[in-house]
């Protein structure tokens, strides 16, 4: 194995910065933010990606990834997070390949819809201005996100996933240094 | 047996960062009190909240250095969510002077050295107890509110199990049934304070002991707004321009009430007004509850005449 | 002109300093040390370690101190700070069949192996006031030692449990919950309903544990047995794989001894309801033990009728830290709140006064 990057320079304030800017994604689908600047992550992981699990994923989250041994090896090192045998049993799911089928992730319950499963998913690009039309709550009038990298069928499946409300997964996007969130009540038009 | 919380202590020593210049921060704790544990945790929490608007989501609130029911849900949350570069406005009622909201001004500023305001405009993220503030919040804001009892349907339904279910179905009968019989007895709905609203028409939340008269400011409000309930270990969220409708009937619409008077310090006639008694034959006059907002209009009076 | 109250951060640091001044009473008199309250009030400690829920005797005694011996506002002192300190793990569980006993006592059985052992108890004291502890520099009265029994001390409930006659608890090496971590959730589980009680306020607990004495929710217990005395805690770090020693804490065990009517499944027999507290504090594990029966209701198939059988009741007002906070909180300003119900009172008022007017005048 070789020898692992560093994680977060300042575990205390780039942990409290990288969660600031998910929670403005999270707050405000299809806007970008930035996180990760600096971290040097073993590929195929991208340092925005790696920044959101360094922020929020520990020893109480359980967490599944596809980006093979030296991903996991430091994200075992740097999280300690307990890593799922399946995507389903999983509260952070780290795709960089295809991501799993959504459906297919824990949604949480009627009662409990926050145990719904955070899906990061690493895409080719974000861009701001052009793309999907995005409504719904943290939207003023309408947002859009072109996303370069997902499965043709995904706004289908989104479409299901915000059909199940209050159940159901949250999405954060990430691009190099860039994120966007789509939580579960956004809706999403193709442009 | 579960690990240790091996990163809890991490930079807990290294509170002389530059950046955070603003105050002494006190030693032996991490920044903003908290430990790194405790605010992934919290940041967990308030994350799913923002997705789920208007539910309340059990979170493992830690006991504070201040008492439970003295704002310690806020007190975590905005611990959680508080960095170097924020300016922390706190209130309580309104005002920024009230004891409380010195108290808990005070504490961040001990342990997490951060810049403090009392004007809105300044503030990057707002604690607040029992108001809204009168200026409209921008979209570059938080708003943090301390929460007693998070359960909108408690006074109807006392056990948690049993309204956990209520909400998980959207049976929001109880609170119905409730403003009806006062539409019955009073001719239209007595509640107050703490009127129930449906957030983006599915969750029934509690906004807080707010007076009903700042229920519009939640609608579609640009801000963020996260509310903790230390005691009952509760938060939950509104996200920006989210609806946020007050309940009511067609034939009775919501209708906000204020004390129909001016301001005796600013004129204000549109802000919220507390009472203060002057002598014991009657005397009373109003002032706004809202110190900043008030303290702004005598200001630009002032720099008029 | 009317001007606005200012003043809160000054009237904040003028009451703190009062506050010091009044701590320290009458400046002529010695002041108390820390130690002298951690050994001449262990009482008082032992009660602020078991709802401050750390078992530490040195902070306690500054709790108390610090407190001016308020003993809710000690807890709550100890309770911040215990939050702020890192975790390293779970202990293994305490083995009280090795207590070392300062006292243990029976009431379902004259003898038994072991004995009955009195200890250092107020139980058949008079009480009427000692004048002579108000003289100062009385010597300490030396008590007379007896040999210390030799062999186990076995527990009441196993000799009961051999003959069948006592409900067998599951033994689980499945981890705890931990309410410091996780919020209570319901149905709770035992060993949550168990911690949540272990640091309950003591008064809570025993009026709840007396209202079942008194038919609410009643069965009738015996105080199987009540044992006193000190515990070895054991501590397994992940990377040894065995059990290192840790030291010894004080501790009071209760378990009471319950009927059961039996069941389709169960032949009839006792049940138990336990208690365990931090230091000497038999009231406490006893009351404890009589909340902890009350709420198996369920579980044993029986009606829930009495509030010390309800467990939202319970252990949502068990915590004297969380109860001492809210109904504290009332003292703040609530101007806004009340400010609205004036208001909304006033509308009220007219409107029916002008309903009244409208008859009148038809």
């Amino acid at each position: 194995m070789s020898t692992l990057t560093p994680g977060f320079a300042d575990p205390v304030l780039d942990a409290q910065a990288t969660f600031r800017a998910v929670l403005e994604a999270m707050s405000r689908p299809g806007r970008i933010q930035r996180a990760g600047t600096g971290l040097r992550p073993p590929a195929p992981m991208m340092p925005a990606a790696a920044a959101v699990l360094l922020a929020l994923a520990d020893s109480g989250t359980t967490l599944w990834q596809d980006a093979g041994t030296d991903a996991e090896a430091w994200l075992r090192f740097h999280c300690g997070a307990p890593f799922a045998a399946m995507p389903a049993e999983a509260a952070f799911v780290l795709a960089t390949g295809a991501p799993p089928v959504i459906a297919d992730l824990n949604a949480g319950s009627e009662e409990e819809p926050e145990r719904g499963a955070t899906l990061i998913v690493q895409v080719a690009a974000l861009e701001e201005g052009a793309g999907w039309r995005l409504s719904g709550p943290g939207i003023e009038r309408e947002h859009r996100l072109a996303v370069t990298g997902l499965p043709s069928d995904f706004v289908a499946a989104w479409a299901r996933n915000r059909g199940r409300f209050p159940r159901g997964v949250d999405v954060i996007l990430c691009a190099g240094e860039r994120i966007a969130a789509l939580p579960r009540t956004v809706a999403i038009a193709e442009g | 047996m579960s690990p240790p919380d091996d990163r809890s202590a991490e930079g807990g020593g290294d509170l002389n960062r530059p950046g955070q210049t603003k105050g002494p921060v006190m030693e032996g704790y991490n920044f903003a009190y908290l430990d790194e544990a405790t605010k992934r945790m919290l940041r967990r929490t308030i994350l799913k909240a923002v997705a789920i608007p208007g539910h309340q989501i059990p979170f493992g609130a830690r006991e504070m250095p201040l008492p439970y029911g003295w704002g310690t849900g806020g007190i975590q949350v905005t611990a959680a969510i508080l960095g170097p570069s924020d300016t922390l406005k706190v209130i309580d009622q309104g005002a920024d002077d009230t004891t409380n909201a010195v108290s808990i001004r005070r504490f961040f500023t001990r342990v997490a050295g951060v810049a403090t305001t009392e004007r809105t405009a300044e503030a990057t993220i707002i604690q607040t107890r029992h108001r809204i503030p009168e200026q409209a919040l921008r979209e570059d804001q938080v708003i943090v509110y301390q929460v007693p009892q998070p359960e909108p349907l408690s006074r109807l339904e006392p056990r948690r199990a049993e309204t956990k279910r209520l909400h998980s179905l959207a049976d929001y009968g109880l609170m119905h049934v409730r403003l009806y019989e006062d539409i019955a007895r009073y001719g239209h709905i007595a509640k107050a304070y703490d009127y129930p609203v449906m957030v983006n028409g599915r969750y029934l939340m509690a906004p807080s002991p707010i007076p009903a008269f700042d229920n519009p400011k939640m609608d579609r409000m640009p801000a963020l707004q996260l509310f903790g309930a230390g005691r009952e270990k509760r938060i939950y969220a509104v996200p920006p321009y989210t609806e946020v409708r007050s309940l009511d009937f067609e034939d009775h619409p919501f209708r906000p009430i204020r004390a129909p008077h001016a301001c005796a310090l600013c004129g204000s006639r549109e802000s919220y007004l507390d009472e203060v008694i002057t002598d014991d034959r009657g005397g009373r006059l109003f002032v706004c509850s809202d110190t900043d907002y008030c303290s702004g209009r005598v200001a630009l009076r002032e720099a008029a005449e | 002109m009317y001007v606005a109250v200012k003043g809160g951060e000054r009237a904040i640091s003028a009451a703190h300093a009062w506050l010091d001044e009044t701590r320290r009473g009458d400046p002529a008199l010695p002041e108390l040390t820390v130690a002298q309250i951690e050994q001449q009030m262990p009482l008082a400690v032992d009660r602020v370690m078991a709802e401050g829920s750390c078992h530490d005797r040195f902070l306690a005694a500054l709790a108390i101190k610090q407190a001016k011996g308020d003993l809710i506002e000690a807890a709550f002192l100890l309770r911040a700070y215990r939050t702020t300190l890192p975790r390293f793990g779970v202990s293994e569980p305490l083995e009280t069949n090795a207590m070392r006993i300062r006292r243990r006592i029976s009431a379902t059985y004259k003898d038994l192996p072991g004995g009955q052992v009195l200890g250092p108890t107020y139980d058949y004291t008079h009480r009427l006031l000692d004048f002579a502890l108000a003289a100062e520099g009385s010597d300490r009265a030396e008590a007379p030692q007896a040999e210390v029994p030799a062999g186990a001390v076995p527990r009441v409930t196993e000799l009961l449990a051999r003959e069948g006659l006592m409900q067998r608890e599951e033994a689980t090496d499945a981890e705890p919950g931990d309410l410091t971590r996780e919020p209570l959730a319901f149905p709770a589980a035992r060993p949550v309903r168990l911690q949540n009680l272990a640091r309950g306020d003591e008064g809570f607990l025993l009026a709840l544990g007396y209202s079942t004495q008194r038919g609410y929710g009643g069965n009738h217990p015996f105080v199987g047995e009540i044992r006193v005395g000190h515990v070895t805690v054991e501590f397994t770090p992940p990377e040894l794989g065995f059990p290192i020693e840790l030291g010894e804490i004080g501790i009071t065990e209760c378990q009471m001894v319950n009927q059961f009517k039996g069941s389709r499944t169960e032949p009839p027999q006792f049940t138990r309801g336990y208690g365990l507290t931090f230091g000497h504090g038999e009231r406490r594990a006893m009351s404890m033990a009589l909340v902890d029966r009350a709420l198996r209701a369920t579980e044993l198939g029986e009606d829930v009728t009495a509030p010390a059988q309800d467990h939202e009741f319970v252990l949502y007002h068990s915590d004297n830290i969380e109860a001492t906070g809210f109904v504290e909180h009332l003292k703040l300003p609530h101007y806004v709140d009340f400010q609205s119900e004036l208001e909304n009172l006033r509308t009220i008022r007219a409107a029916l006064a002008r309903e009244a007017m409208q008859e009148a005048a038809e």
